[in-house]
């Protein structure tokens, strides 16, 4: 790093942001991210690289982009971790995920979506239409997913604006529903190659999936790490790990994964930690968390409170399953990579009992007091599964606030008295 | 830090519940109640706040409301969220309490408690005003009668009007549109209530609240509502004479040792 700031406007420009829209928008990322990240306690050594990483943001990640596309090589964005990694790798891509996690020209957006469109949904338009987020228009092709109807029929309105390509996820978990993803795993395989031109061989694919599982087994040893009381890392920075893990450089975020993985586990034996030992323990389950939605880890933190796990696909349903490394033809590599990705349980399928299990399960490993479920306005999934979940956490005797909110500062107060409540409660 | 749990029952509290319509104040000495005020928050609740801390004596402030963290930077007060005071505020006026309800400016809450006078479990509303105080007096407004008359008409009218909206916004339209309609007000009125306890009803049974249920807030002084939410509450209901100070006398007795009566 040299001592002057590098000025990446015309870096920017040339990906046809609008610069003074972009300038105040990573002016706010930015206060938020000083008021939120950097005003913590204790935090261990190891965030300073996410910190550098989120300072860079739109920045040296984005020029790394470029240069590699420069080079000939291709970048796929994705919105969802049902679309595989070790896929775009194999075919010499890189694989970024596109932030949907804030507010942003809602009022173009609502000129296409209806208002009543969940937040995610309205900030993945937002952000391409404010022309902002230079991942986006760095992606030479945009992967979209089924996973519910508001996405699936919001990838139309964003494929009228750029390359993009939707995959069937199926909506059960049944014998010929693995099948029938595989299958749009191979037809995934035939675009990959078209857009790269190269070819995805037995090889590279069993080269991706190891390097995949090895930031899913870096990010699992900084979550076991969180079982410790006190916890050696925050909720909020070990929610940021999960949402950097999308779109960072996968060796190096590996490689600095498990430095901080090693001085978690070396703090967590030494008894040091981020709140004192008996804060209230907090699993938060549901709707994931884009970057940089950290609206409900924070206020769950301020009030006292550790978040020492997150039942989210920005979170648990990332990293938790590994896809089996033994297979050495294409076609075995297939059904594993098929069968890893619809065991994740996420609630676009019926039924999603499965998912309930993981909630207890993880309440139990984490020795949590009390269970957040979080719920995006109008994500009629985690929405509908919300009291159910409830019931059968409560069932189990651990404590459960329901959250329904969105991305807005509206509701932050109440929400508080809530969680501080809450919190009270479970104590 | 002052105000911790463990603090000798002689010492003097002050108890401020600082909300979006008024700021409550309990004194303390002894255990006992020894002063207590009520005033509008206008629109500087803190300087409000700042003329009970000023007014009477005292070696701890705890306080609750929505302006409770403002309180803890300005006069060092400890904190309580409204849910803990009401709970403890109920609890010490009403042993035998199972349960609390209270309706405030901007919020409602449902508290139901264990035994020991602990939260069991609770309910807020989110972000909207839907069925709180301020609806009714928008909805006062609406109508052309004091917050007093509201419910002194509804009480007069021998049944109620079906309003179907309880966002603030939307109801104030239905009702506007009734009145033009050339709809009984007073009857108007009563249908604001009953649609207001039917919300209170379903979040008091979703928390699995029994009787005794303490009613606290200002909209308890309203007779309509309590005689609704009576007629409508499988157990007995409790209204305290000084239905605005139960969060704030709650707030104070937090405390003392143990968290007052416990």
């Amino acid at each position: 790093m040299s001592d002057t700031p590098v000025d990446y406007h015309q870096m920017w420009a040339d990906l046809g942001l609008d610069l003074p829209m972009h300038d105040a928008l990573l002016e706010a990322v930015g206060g938020m991210y000083g008021a939120t990240f950097m005003s913590q306690a204790n935090r261990p050594e190891g965030m300073g690289y996410l910190d550098f990483v989120m300072s860079e943001v739109h920045g040296l990640r984005i020029k790394e982009l470029d240069d590699f596309r420069k080079s000939g090589g291709k970048v796929v964005g994705t919105y969802c971790l049902y679309v595989p990694e070790e896929l775009i790798r194999a075919a010499g891509g890189w694989s970024v995920g596109i932030c949907a996690g804030a507010e942003w020209a809602y009022d173009q957006v609502e000129q296409i979506l209806p208002r009543n469109t969940c937040a995610l949904i309205k900030s993945m338009m937002g952000f391409k239409l404010g022309k902002v987020c230079p991942y986006l228009e760095e992606a030479d092709l945009l992967v979209g997913e089924t996973t519910c109807d508001g996405k699936k029929k919001a990838y139309e309105e964003l494929g009228k604006m750029q390359n993009l390509y939707t995959m069937e996820l199926p909506q059960m978990k049944r014998p010929k529903d693995v099948a029938f993803w595989r299958s749009e795993l191979v037809d995934f395989i035939a675009k990959l190659e078209e857009l790269t031109g190269k070819k995805v061989t037995a090889e590279a694919l069993k080269a991706s999936i190891k390097e995949v599982n090895d930031k899913r087994r870096a990010l699992q040893r900084v979550n076991a790490a969180r079982a410790a009381d006190p916890s050696p890392i925050s909720g909020l920075d070990a929610l940021l790990a999960v949402q950097v893990a999308f779109y960072d450089d996968v060796p190096r975020f590996t490689q600095m994964m498990n430095a901080l993985a090693d001085e978690l586990e070396k703090r967590a034996a030494a008894g040091i930690g981020v709140a004192p030992k008996g804060a209230p323990r907090i699993l938060i389950t549901g709707t994931p968390m884009a970057l940089p939605n950290w609206k409900l880890h924070e206020i769950v933190e301020k009030a006292g409170g550790v978040v020492v796990g997150e039942e989210m696909c920005t979170g648990s349903r990332y990293y938790e399953k590994l896809v089996d490394e033994d297979a050495s033809t294409l076609d075995e590599m297939l059904d594993d990579l098929a069968e890893k990705y619809l065991d994740i349980n996420c609630a676009c399928f019926t039924p999603n009992t499965g998912r309930i299990d993981d909630i207890i399960r993880m309440a139990g490993d984490l020795k949590v007091d009390g269970v957040i479920d979080y719920a995006l306005s109008f994500c009629g999934t985690y929405q509908i599964e919300s009291a159910g979940v409830a019931k059968t956490v409560q069932d189990a005797g651990v404590p459960v606030l329901r959250i329904e909110t969105d991305y807005s500062a509206e509701d932050v107060g109440q929400l508080s008295t809530r969680v501080e409540a809450f919190l009270e409660m479970v104590k | 830090m002052s105000g911790e749990n463990g603090t000798g029952p002689d010492v003097r509290v002050l108890g401020l519940d600082i909300g979006s319509r008024s700021v409550d104040a309990v004194w303390l000495g002894g255990g006992k109640i020894v002063d207590a005020a009520v005033a509008d928050s206008g629109f500087d609740p803190a300087s409000v706040a700042a003329a009970f801390v000023e007014r009477g004596a005292h070696d701890v402030i705890v306080a609750t409301g929505y302006g409770r963290h403002v309180a803890r930077e300005t006069f060092g007060a400890s904190v309580v969220t409204e849910i803990k005071a009401y709970a403890i505020g109920a609890s010490a006026l009403f042993p035998q309490a199972r349960s609390v309800l209270d309706i405030g400016g901007q919020d409602t809450k449902v508290i139901s408690l264990r035994e020991d006078g602990r939260v069991a479990d609770f309910e807020m509303n989110d972000k909207c005003a839907a069925g709180t105080g301020k609806f009714l007096e928008v909805m006062a407004k609406a109508l052309g009668f004091t917050l007093e008359e509201l419910g002194a008409e509804s009480m007069a009218a021998e049944s109620g009007v079906q309003i179907s909206s309880m966002c603030t916004v939307f109801a104030e339209s239905e009702v506007t549109g009734l009145v033009h309609r050339g709809e009984d007000r007073g009857r108007i009125a009563r249908g604001l209530h009953e649609s207001i306890a039917r919300r209170t009803l379903g979040a008091l049974k979703r928390v699995g609240a029994s009787g005794p249920l303490v009613f606290a807030g200002g909209v308890a002084r309203n007779p309509a509502m309590v005689e609704l939410v009576r007629a409508g509450f499988a157990g007995e209901l409790l209204v305290p004479a000084e239905s605005q100070i139960v969060g704030a006398y709650g707030a104070a007795l937090s405390a003392l040792a143990g968290g007052g009566p416990q």
